[in-house]
C-alpha cells in the first residue's frame, strides 16, 4: 500500500470518513445530553451550553448529530453488507452457472431494476411496520440487485480465464470456484465498489428518514432531522444545514477515496 | 560512407521502470548497437523476446514506444540523423521515407473502411501522388504481390479478405509511398506455416523488385533467413553477432547463436506400437459447437501408455477442439472417447472424480493458467490435496519435490505466477499437471508462446518426465519441429477432419497426402534458397491465401 503517495483528496477523505466512522463508535458515551433529551428552547443559537445549538423542540443539536451518525452510519453499513453478501454470491454463482440459472437471476434482477428504487421501497415500507430489520432489509433487497449486476460483469471477466477452466476440470465445487479462484481476482474494484455503495445507501436512508418512512422519531438520523428543522429555515434558522452538511462532506470524501482505490486498481491493471 | 542507405551508431534506449514503492529508475533495452544497411538490402534482426529488435525497428521510424527514450547515438538515413527530426520533417519521414509493417494486419487495419482507402492515404499525404495516381499505383502494387484480382481487391473490408492476404495488403501499403526502407515486425509470426511461405515469398519478392532496404525482426532464425541478406543476432539489448545469412546458418561464432542454430536438431526415438490397448482411444468422434456446423469431423486416433500423440494442423483445424472433446468440455455429438478400457461420459460433470484426475492439461498461455492470487505452493498443492488428501508437511514435502522435478528451487514455494519467468510459469503449470500423478497429460500449444531457447528446455522437461513417470502426452501443436523432436506417433488434422494418423516414421516419410506434404514443406529451414525450393516444390495451394 502506498498511501503515502496518495493525493491530497485521498488522504482528506481518508481523515474524515475515518473521523465519522470514530464519531459513530465513541460519539454517544461523549454525548453531552441524551437525544430525545428537551434542553432547551426552540431553534436556540450556537453557545457554550449547545455548541451547535437546539432544534425544532429545543433538543441539543450536537447530541442529536452525534446519535444520529451512529444510526445512520450504522444502518447503511449493515444494509450495503448485506446487498454485498447476496449480490456477490447470486452474481458470481449466475457467472459461474450460467445456462438457465443465469437466465433466471438476471431476469428476476432486471424485473426488480425496473421499479424505481424510491417508490418500491415507500411502498413497501407503507406496508410493513418500519423498525431497523425492515429498513436493513428493504435497502439491502433494492441495493444487490446493482451489487448482482457489477459482480456477475466481474465474475464473467475472470471465469473465462484458463486458470478457472483448471480447476473445473480438476473437479472443484462451484463454491471453491467462486471463493478460491474468482473473488480474490475481483476483490479490489468491488471494495471499491463497496465505498460507493455505502455513499448511496446513506443517501437513500436519509431520503427515506425526511419522506418520514425511514428512523423512526424521537431517534435520530440525518434526515430526518433535516426535515425536522426544515421550517427554521424560514425564520433564519440553520439547524437544518447542519445534519445536511455532514451528510454531504461524508459522500464526497468517500468519493475521493474510492476514486484513489480505482486509480491504484487500473494503474495495476496496465501494469499487467 | 556515401553508399551507404543508413549507419546506426551507438543506438541507446532506455525504458523507465515503475515498481511498486520505488523510484522509477532506467533500464538500457538497446545497448550500443551499430550497423549499416546499403541499399537494396535486408538486414534481418533475430532474438528472443525483450533483446531489443522492435525497439531498433521503431527507432528507424525516430519512435520510442510509450515509457522509452532514445538516450543515445546516430540513425543516419541518406545522410541525415533522423533521431533529430522534428515537427512537419518528421511527419514526412515517417510513412514516407520508411515504412513500418506490424505483426498483427488484423489490427493493424481500420475495420470500418475500405483496404483501397488505407493503403493509398500515406502515398497521398506524404508522397506527390494524386488520388487517381495513387489508386492505379495500389492496384499494380495488389497485382505484384499476388493478390487476387487486384482491380477490386480494395474494394473489401478488412474482415473480408483472409489474414495472410491482410499481411500482403499491409505490405503494400507500405511500398505504396515508395519509401526508402521498411521495417517489418514478425509479419509473419501470426500465420500459419502455409500462409506464410506464400507472405514470405511475397514480400522478398517485391523487396527485391523495387530494391528497397529492409529490416526483418523475427525471433525464427528460419524464417528471418529466407529473406535476409545480412543478420544480426540480438540478446538483452546487445549485439551478439552479425554476419551473412550464409555464415550465421553454417558457421556461427557466438554460443549463444549456435544453440540457436542447433535448435530440436536432437530427435526422440520412436518408440514401436505395442499389442496392448491403447490407453486413450478416439473412435469417430464429431463435435459442433452450435449443433449445426461440425468442427470436428469423424475423428480416430491412440494413444499408448507411456508415449506421445501429436496432434498437427493449422489453426481451425480442429486439433485444439479436439482435445476438449476428450477433457469433457465439449461433449461429442457422435462417436465414443474410450479410456482405460471404459467409454468416457463425453459430459465433464457426469465423469467421476478419479476419472478427472487421469487426464490433465496444460495450456499455451501460462500466464493466464495459474490464479494471479495464489503462491505457487498452493498451486502445485491443490490437486493433491483435492484428489489424495495429502496435508502439512507430507504435503509440502511433495511440492518440494515437484519443483525439484521441474528443476526449480524450494525458494518458489512463496512465490506468486507474477514473479516468475515465462518458462517457470510453463514449469510450475507442468508441475501441477504431474500433481495429480495423471496417466494422460494434454498439452496444448505448451511451447507456442515461448522463446526457442526456453521452448527447447520446457521440450526437454517433457521428455525426461515422461521417462520418469510414464505419463502419455497428447501433444497438440502446429510446429513440426516440435512434432519431430518429441512425438511417437502423429495425427494430421485439417478443416476438422483427419488426414491422416499414424507413428512418426509413417508420417514424415513419404508419400505423403497432399495436406500433410504442403504443411511439412511449407516449415522453414535453416539453409539459404530453402524458400524458392519450397515454391517451386508445391503441389497443393494453401487454404488460407
Amino acid at each position: 500500500m502506498s498511501f503515502a503517495r496518495a493525493s491530497f483528496t485521498a488522504k482528506l477523505g481518508l481523515i474524515i470518513v475515518i473521523f465519522y466512522v470514530l464519531v459513530a463508535l465513541v460519539g454517544p458515551f461523549l454525548a453531552p445530553y441524551k437525544q430525545s433529551d428537551i434542553v432547551g428552547g426552540v431553534w436556540e443559537p450556537i453557545s457554550a451550553e449547545f455548541w451547535l445549538g437546539t432544534d425544532n423542540v429545543g433538543r441539543d443539536l450536537l447530541s442529536r448529530m452525534i446519535y444520529g451518525t451512529r444510526t445512520t452510519l450504522f444502518i447503511a453499513f449493515l444494509a450495503t453488507s448485506l446487498s454485498f453478501s447476496w449480490g456477490i454470491l447470486t452474481g458470481f454463482f449466475a457467472a459461474v452457472s450460467g445456462g438457465w440459472i443465469d437466465q433466471v437471476l438476471s431476469r428476476w434482477v432486471d424485473l426488480m431494476m425496473a421499479f424505481p428504487t424510491l417508490i418500491f421501497a415507500l411502498v413497501v415500507l407503507s406496508m410493513v411496520p418500519i423498525n431497523m430489520t425492515t429498513l436493513v432489509l428493504v435497502m439491502a433487497t433494492l441495493d444487490s440487485t446493482r451489487v448482482f449486476r457489477i459482480a456477475r460483469a466481474l465474475a464473467e471477466d475472470t471465469s473465462v480465464m484458463e486458470f478457472v477452466e483448471a480447476a473445473r476440470l480438476r473437479g472443484e465445487s462451484t463454491l471453491w470456484i467462486i471463493f478460491k479462484e474468482i473473488l480474490p481476482n475481483t476483490l479490489t474494484p468491488l471494495i471499491a465498489e463497496y465505498g460507493l455503495r455505502f455513499s448511496f445507501a446513506v443517501l437513500f436512508l436519509s431520503s427515506l428518514s425526511f419522506l418520514g418512512l425511514g428512523v423512526q422519531p424521537p431517534a435520530a438520523d440525518w434526515g430526518g432531522m433535516v426535515r425536522d428543522n426544515a421550517l427554521g429555515i424560514t425564520f433564519g434558522r440553520t439547524a437544518s444545514l447542519i445534519p445536511a452538511a455532514a451528510l454531504a462532506i461524508l459522500t464526497v470524501s468517500v468519493n475521493f477515496v474510492v476514486d484513489w482505490l480505482l486509480d491504484k486498481t487500473s494503474s495495476l491493471r496496465k501494469e499487467g | 560512407m556515401a553508399d551507404n542507405l543508413i549507419t546506426v551508431k551507438d543506438l541507446v534506449i532506455k525504458a523507465k521502470v515503475h515498481r511498486p514503492g520505488e523510484k522509477p529508475f532506467d533500464v538500457t533495452i538497446v545497448d550500443k548497437v551499430s550497423f549499416t544497411l546499403e541499399k537494396g538490402e535486408v538486414l534481418g534482426l533475430i532474438g528472443e523476446s525483450g533483446a531489443g529488435k522492435s525497439t531498433i525497428g521503431v527507432a528507424a521510424l525516430a519512435y520510442a514506444r510509450y515509457g522509452c527514450t532514445i538516450t543515445g547515438g546516430q540513425f543516419i538515413l541518406n545522410g541525415q540523423d533522423v533521431l533529430e527530426y522534428i515537427g512537419n520533417r518528421l511527419l514526412q519521414h515517417r510513412g514516407g521515407q520508411v515504412a513500418y509493417v506490424a505483426q498483427s494486419a488484423a489490427a493493424a487495419f481500420n475495420p470500418a473502411h475500405k483496404l483501397d482507402e488505407q493503403v493509398v492515404e500515406v502515398a497521398i499525404t506524404k508522397g506527390d501522388m494524386s488520388r487517381t495516381e495513387a489508386l492505379a499505383y495500389a492496384r499494380e502494387l495488389y497485382a505484384k504481390i499476388g493478390l487476387p484480382d487486384p482491380e477490386n481487391f480494395g474494394q473489401r473490408y478488412p474482415h473480408q479478405v483472409s489474414g495472410g492476404q491482410l499481411q500482403r495488403a499491409m505490405t503494400a501499403m507500405a511500398l505504396a509511398s515508395r519509401p526508402d526502407l521498411i521495417v517489418f515486425d514478425e509479419p509473419t509470426t501470426a500465420l500459419d506455416v502455409t500462409t506464410q511461405i506464400d507472405v514470405l515469398a511475397a514480400i522478398k519478392e517485391a523487396i527485391n523488385d523495387f530494391g528497397i532496404s529492409a529490416l526483418y525482426i523475427s525471433h525464427d532464425l528460419a524464417v528471418v533467413g529466407q529473406v535476409s541478406d545480412r543478420i544480426m543476432v540480438l540478446r538483452h539489448g546487445k549485439m551478439v553477432e552479425m554476419g551473412t545469412t550464409e555464415q550465421i546458418f553454417n558457421n556461427p561464432q557466438e554460443e549463444y547463436t549456435k544453440e540457436l542454430v542447433s535448435i530440436r536438431s536432437d530427435i526422440k526415438p520412436e518408440t514401436p506400437r505395442s499389442d496392448v490397448p491403447a490407453l486413450l482411444r478416439l473412435e469417430n468422434v464429431t463435435a459442433s459447437y452450435d449443433g449445426t456446423l461440425d468442427v470436428v469431423k469423424n475423428v480416430s486416433m491412440e494413444l499408448e501408455a507411456g508415449q506421445t500423440l501429436a496432434v498437427v494442423g493449422e489453426s481451425g483445424s480442429g486439433k485444439s477442439t479436439t482435445a476438449r472433446i476428450i477433457m469433457g468440455l465439449l461433449p461429442q455429438r457422435e462417436g465414443t472417447v474410450i479410456f482405460n478400457g471404459d467409454p468416457l461420459p463425453p459430459k465433464l460433470s457426469s465423469r467421476t472424480k478419479e476419472q478427472k484426475r487421469q487426464i490433465q492439461m496444460i495450456y499455451q498461455m501460462a500466464d493466464t493458467a495459474m490464479n494471479p492470487r495464489q503462491t505457487i505452493r498452493d498451486i502445485i498443492g491443490r490437486p493433491m490435496t483435492f484428489y489424495f488428501g495429502t496435508s502439512g508437511k507430507e504435503r509440502e514435502r511433495k511440492v518440494t519435490e515437484l519443483l525439484e522435478q521441474i528443476e526449480m528451487g524450494p525458494e518458489f514455494l512463496n512465490r506468486f505466477p507474477a514473479e516468475l519467468s515465462g518458462g517457470q510459469k510453463q514449469r510450475v503449470c507442468i508441475a501441477r499437471a504431474l500433481a495429480a500423478d495423471p496417466e494422460i497429460i494434454i498439452c496444448d500449444e505448451v511451447t507456442s508462446a515461448l522463446d526457442p531457447l526456453v521452448a527447447e528446455g520446457v521440450l526437454q522437461l517433457l521428455l525426461r518426465l515422461q521417462r520418469e513417470t510414464n505419463v502419455a502426452y497428447l501433444f497438440i501443436t502446429h510446429d513440426i519441429a516440435t512434432v519431430r523432436a518429441i512425438s511417437d506417433s502423429i495425427a494430421v488434422m485439417y478443416q476438422g477432419g483427419l488426414v491422416e494418423v499414424g507413428q512418426k516414421s509413417e508420417i514424415l516419410n513419404p508419400p505423403h497426402p497432399p495436406y500433410t506434404e504442403l504443411l511439412l514443406s511449407s516449415v522453414p529451414e535453416m539453409r539459404v534458397g530453402w524458400l524458392e525450393e519450397a515454391i517451386e516444390n508445391r503441389t497443393m495451394e494453401a487454404a488460407g491465401n
